[in-house]
Order: structure tokens, then sequence, then C-alpha cells
């Protein structure tokens, strides 16, 4: 029944451990396993969330089980891209894991399923739920990319270079993959508001109705525009901009999952509250 | 049975022999190239690799009488750099065999470096053997044996990592510029002061191709003769706050006896620079730069004892690699024994008895297990096996066992060991 999802924590898990074993002998080759597993594992994954879509006529996203895969699906692409585009090897120790961690828990969650609403199928709101997904996934890399940083930035400050300075990029490479990071998931995750607005607006005829997810959505946002507007403008980076990516992904994480747990709201209706 | 012959190997270096001797002792250039046909001319010295660098001279030769090639030898040299032989008989070490193998390959692998894992030690081996190859002194035991030094070496340095982390100060601070910066093409410098350590420091920034180097000396004269020499730009001492601003890279050597560059100063500045991080190397005793500036975001200051601790830390490390170093030097030579014994008239033929036997059984068992044929009395099978084997072995037999030049019947046996791919362990 559930191979799919299985099949993709397999992949994932043997990964992470590719990776774990490279950070420790820095041997190419098992890099560039752990790259293959992690794309094998996203090729399942993506036929997974395709078969689910096609079975029940939506894209799957109303349980939270959907959801995180989706986020893990989501998370595991734009790191494959961002492997393609910036070349730090060692970020697979922290994006593997993850997907590996979120996969774990779709699986361990039971596979309630929720009959299908009209609501679901507006384009509006799949393109709501992809962006804003695209765009957290690039968050949770900035914020791995502020850990290492903050871990380089100590080998350094420290003047014992030891395990992590050697195996660590430069702190002006993870510095810039970080905001490069943080600016790409900024854009797509202001598309994903944006298209919330409309299908809103659609939905309930208002754009905005003050519930706690949409407020703390918009706390996000905000919090993350400041941290790019401090860059342009004074030239926040390095230490400061490392910490703000994690303040600002643990934002991310509360406004997923914390508002779905402590608070109700009308986004409730689509996360099986 | 003909007389095997000895792998042996004499020299000195670093070790036991001081610069003085050393410097009579070496060749240069053209020197060599006839040192290396002298030394092939010798007569009780078949195949010879000459290793001249200035730790080290060594000849590795392969001889069926290693006293007489000792003696001949320590004669040449002696001769050929117009010392007495007893100046430096007492520095030269001999190696014979298994520990003449293990020495090269111990030298190639830079584990018996002045600084070890030094990498130009195995380029100069590679040079001293193409000498050799190209003028013809070295034969099928040194060939071989200079294949293997090869792997040997690059195994050590791929396996163990021992090149990989500076043990020298202006490296070490290269390193960390490039864990700060990622690559330092286009970064400028500001050298502050003189100094032999950090006029290197940025002659290595250079050649990773930083790019403007500003020059601030307390005499204005002697910061623009340095400016001219690294093709920069001199300031005057004064101007050093505002030069903070544009450049990335510090190295500060002066002998000034407080400090010259403030926390305060750099402050103000880095607001002025939006934040981009600026690296001091303080090389200067007493410190020209207040370490407290380490603290501010963005700014990276190493003194002169933090960059001995970052050294220090990777020449242990160079350590623990050197002995992962010798264990595979050890394997190699065990396995370079096992193929030099082999390359002997009797293990050749006996290998060469058991494969032919061992295809024509196999081919008469598969001949026969159809059922298609009679019955044969399997001692005629044998028989027959065994006269077909000795036929066709008489002749290579008589070949071999006939008494020759060594260096031939050597490189008959190589190759008879190759075509009938007899030695089996033909990775290291």
């Amino acid at each position: 029944m559930d191979i799919g999802i299985l099949g993709t924590l397999g992949l994932y898990a043997l990964s992470t451990v590719a990776y774990v074993a490279f950070l420790f002998t820095q041997k190419k080759k098992l890099h560039h396993y752990g790259v293959w597993l992690l794309s094998a594992g996203c090729l399942i994954h993506t036929l997974w969330i395709g078969y689910r879509t096609v079975a029940s006529g939506h894209l799957p996203v109303n349980t939270l089980r959907d959801t995180l895969s989706f986020a893990g699906w989501a998370l595991t692409g734009v790191f494959l891209l961002f492997h393609y585009r910036y070349r730090l090897k060692v970020m697979g120790i922290f994006a593997a894991p993850l997907a590996t961690a979120v996969v774990a828990v779709v699986a361990t969650l039971p596979a309630t399923t929720m009959a299908a609403k009209p609501v679901l199928k507006s384009l509006w709101l799949v393109s709501h739920v992809t962006f804003i997904f695209i765009g957290e996934a690039g968050m949770a890399l900035a914020c791995g990319l502020g850990v290492l940083y903050l871990t380089q930035e100590r080998a350094i400050k420290s003047k014992k270079p030891g395990f992590f300075f050697r195996r660590l990029p430069s702190l002006d490479q993870l510095d810039s993959a970080g905001y490069g990071c943080i600016l790409g998931g900024f854009l797509m995750m202001t598309l994903g508001l944006i298209m919330g607005l409309v299908y809103a607006k659609s939905v309930w005829g208002r754009f905005w109705s003050w519930d706690p997810k949409e407020v703390w959505s918009g706390i996000t946002w905000l919090l993350y525009a400041v941290m790019i507007h401090m860059r342009l403008s004074v030239g926040w980076r390095g230490r400061r901009t490392a910490v703000m990516a994690i303040i600002g992904f643990a934002t991310v994480l509360f406004t997923f999952l914390g508002v779905n747990l402590f608070l109700s709201g009308h986004h409730g209706e689509f996360t099986g509250r | 049975m003909i007389n095997k012959h000895d792998i042996l190997l004499i020299g000195l270096n670093h070790k036991t022999a001081p610069v003085e001797i050393r410097e009579c002792i070496g060749f240069s250039g053209d020197e060599s190239d006839q040192a290396l046909l002298d030394l092939h001319a010798l007569e009780a010295v078949h195949e010879v690799l000459l290793v001249s660098t200035c730790n080290r001279v060594e000849a590795l030769v392969t001889t069926s009488s290693k006293d007489d090639a000792v003696r001949q030898i320590v004669t040449l040299l002696a001769e050929m750099n117009g010392i007495p032989a007893d100046d430096f008989e007492d520095k030269l070490y001999r190696h014979v065999n298994d520990e003449a193998v293990r020495h090269i390959f111990r030298v190639a692998s830079s584990l018996d470096s002045m600084v070890v894992g030094e990498p130009q030690i195995l380029g100069q081996i590679k040079e001293a053997y193409r000498k050799a190859a190209t003028k013809k002194t070295s034969g099928v035991i040194l060939n071989r044996l200079l294949h293997k030094t090869f792997l040997v070496a690059k195994r050590v340095r791929t396996e163990t990592g021992i090149g990989d982390h500076a043990v020298s100060i202006s490296y070490a601070a290269i390193e960390l510029a490039r864990k700060i910066f990622g690559d330092l093409e286009g970064r400028k410098v500001m050298l502050v002061g003189a100094g032999e350590m950090a006029e290197l420091a940025v002659e290595h920034l250079i050649r990773n191709h930083a790019d403007q180097i500003l020059v601030a000396n307390r005499t204005f004269e002697r910061g623009v003769e340095l400016a001219r020499r690294f093709n920069g730009r001199a300031i005057r001492f004064e101007e050093i706050a505002t030069g903070l601003e544009s450049v990335d890279i510090v190295i500060s050597s002066t002998g000034a006896s407080d400090y010259v560059i403030r926390r305060e100063q750099v402050r103000g500045v880095m607001r002025r620079r939006r934040n981009r991080p600026l690296f001091f190397i303080d090389i200067a005793v007493p410190r020209d730069i207040d370490p407290e500036i380490n603290r501010l975001n963005n700014i990276y200051a190493y003194d002169i004892d933090d960059l001995k601790g970052v050294i220090e830390e990777n020449i242990e490390d160079r350590q623990r690699a050197a002995v992962k170093g010798e264990r595979l030097v050890d394997e190699a030579v065990i396995r370079f024994h096992q193929w030099y014994e082999n390359l002997d008239v009797v293990p050749t033929i006996v290998g060469l008895r058991r494969k032919f036997e061992g295809v024509t059984r196999a081919e008469v068992a598969r001949t026969f297990s159809g059922g298609s044929l009679p019955e044969v009395a399997p001692e005629a099978l044998d028989k027959m096996v065994n006269a077909l084997v000795n036929k066709i072995l008489h002749d290579p037999t008589t070949i071999l066992k006939r008494e020759e030049g060594h260096g031939n019947k050597a490189q008959l046996l190589a190759a008879i060991r190759k075509l009938f791919k007899l030695d089996d362990n033909d990775t290291i």
C-alpha cells in the first residue's frame, strides 16, 4: 500500500548514510552516492505524490501526513536544485537527514483519507501550496547553511580549526549561498502568499481574515523582508544573517506545524483538524 | 642457477649529512646526466637511477655483487665531486633489497622528507626516473620498482591526506584566508610594515591571485620600494585607517611597541565597509593589532602564536597520517618482494608448468565430460598431459637455464611472466 513512501524513506536514509560517511572520510565517491540516492528517492517520492494526486483527483495536501510528505518532497527537490547551483558538497549532511526525518514521520502517521472537497481543486490553491512549500524548503536550506556558518565561524574565531574547519566551505560561500536561498525562498513564499490571498477572496470573499495561520505567515514574511532589507541597506551579513536564518526557519516551522497544533482557524479545514 | 641480482640503494640525506656535504655531493642538471651515465658504466652496476635534490643524493642500482658496487659508486662520487671519500663515506646509508625498496617507497611518499608530506619530492623522483628511462639506465627491475613507487606514493597521498594541511606560518595564513573568503581572486591586501615572513605571505597571496597590494610603512620610501616589488601602491602610515575601508586582508609586521591598529578604529571602519569580512594577520612581536578585534563581527584576527597553534595541529595530523603511510608502504614492500622473488628461473618454470597443466587438464576433463567419447584410462590421460607440458616447456626451460647476462634474463623472465599472467597481484 505505502510501498512508495517506504521506498522513498529507504532511499533518503541511505543517502543520509552516504552523506555522513562522506563527512567523515571525505571520499568524493560517497558524495556521489548521496546525491544519486537522494535523486532516486526524490523520483519515487514524486511518483508517489503524482499517484496520490491522480487517485484522489486533487493535490494531496489535505491531511497532516500528506502535507508533511509534500514539504519533504519540496525540500529534496529544492536541495537538488541548490546542489546543481552552488555545489556545496557538505550541504547534503543537513538536507538528507532532514528529508529523511520528515518522511519518517510521514511513514508513521496513519493514512486517513478525507473526503475530497471541491475547494481543493482550485488551481489557486494548488499554486499557493506548491509555492509556499518550495519557499519553505529554501528557508530550511538557509537555516542549515546558517548552522554551518556558525560552526565554521566558531572554528575560525576560536583559533582551533579542527574537524569542521577542514570539511566546511568558506564563510563567504556559506553566507552567499544562504542569502541566495533566502532570496529564492522569499520570492516563492511571496508568490505563494499572493495566491493564498486570491484563493481566500474566491472562497470566503475576503483577502485577509486574521486567521492565526495568516497572521503567522505575515509575521514570517515580514521577518524575511526585514532581513533582506537590512542586508541591502546596511550590509547585514555573516553571523547576524546566519542567526536570522535560523530564527526565520523556526518561525516557518511554527507557522506550518505549531499553528495547526496549538491554534485553530480556517486552515484547519484543509489539514484535518 | 644464475646468481640473482640485488637491489641496492646508497645515498645520504638531510638526516645523515650536513648541508656542506650535501652541496658537495649534489648534482645539478647536466651534471646529473653525466653522473647517471658514469654510474651505469660501472662494472658492478647493472641498472641505475640517480636522485639528487637539495636534501638528498641517492643512487638506486641493481647489482650482482653489492660490495663491489658500493665501493665503485663511492669512488665515483668522490671523483666526480673532487672530495675525498673519507669525508662523506660515514654519512652514507646502504639499503639492500627489501630495505632499498622500502626506502624508495618512503622517500617518494614524502615520509622521509624534512617536512613530512611535502609534495615536491615525488616530482623530483619522477624526473629522475624519466632521465633514467630516456638514457636507458633503468631496466626491467627498476622500471617495475619505480612504477610501483609512484602508485604507492599516490596511494599514501590520497588515502592518508598527509599533504593536506599547511605546516608553515605563511601557508597557514593562506589556508585561513581561503576559509574566510573562499576564492582569493581579486581580494585586496594591505601590508603594514615589512619583514621576511610578512613578505612571504604577501607573495603567497599574490600567487593565489590576490589583487591589489597596499603597502604602509613608517618610512614612506621603503613602502614605495616594497610596493614596486609587489606591483602595488604605497600609502602613508597615517592612511591606514582609510585603507582599511577597501582591503580584505591585512598583514602586519612592524617594530612598533604598541598596537598600530585598534579596536575602535576598526569598529568604525566596518560600518563603511558594510560589514564585508576583514582578516588580520599579525606577525609582529610585540603585536601590532589589538587582539580584541577578533571579537567584532565579521573580523578575524590571528597573531603569530595563533598561527603556530594551527600549524601544530596540522603537524600532529601529518604524524598520524605518516603512521598510516608507513603501513601502506609495508604492504607494498611485501608485494614487491613476492614479485621480485618470482622473477627467477625456477619460479617462472614452475608457474608456467602449473598454468599449462591446469589448462590442459581442464580441457581434457571438458572433452570427456559429455560421455559421447569412449572411456579412457585416467592414467593414460595423465601421462599424456605430462608429456605434452614437458615437451612444450622443454625449449623455454633450456633457454632460461642457459648461463647468460642477468639483464637479458630478467627481461626475458619479466616478459614471460607478463605474457602468461603469472603474477596476479598487478595492483600495488
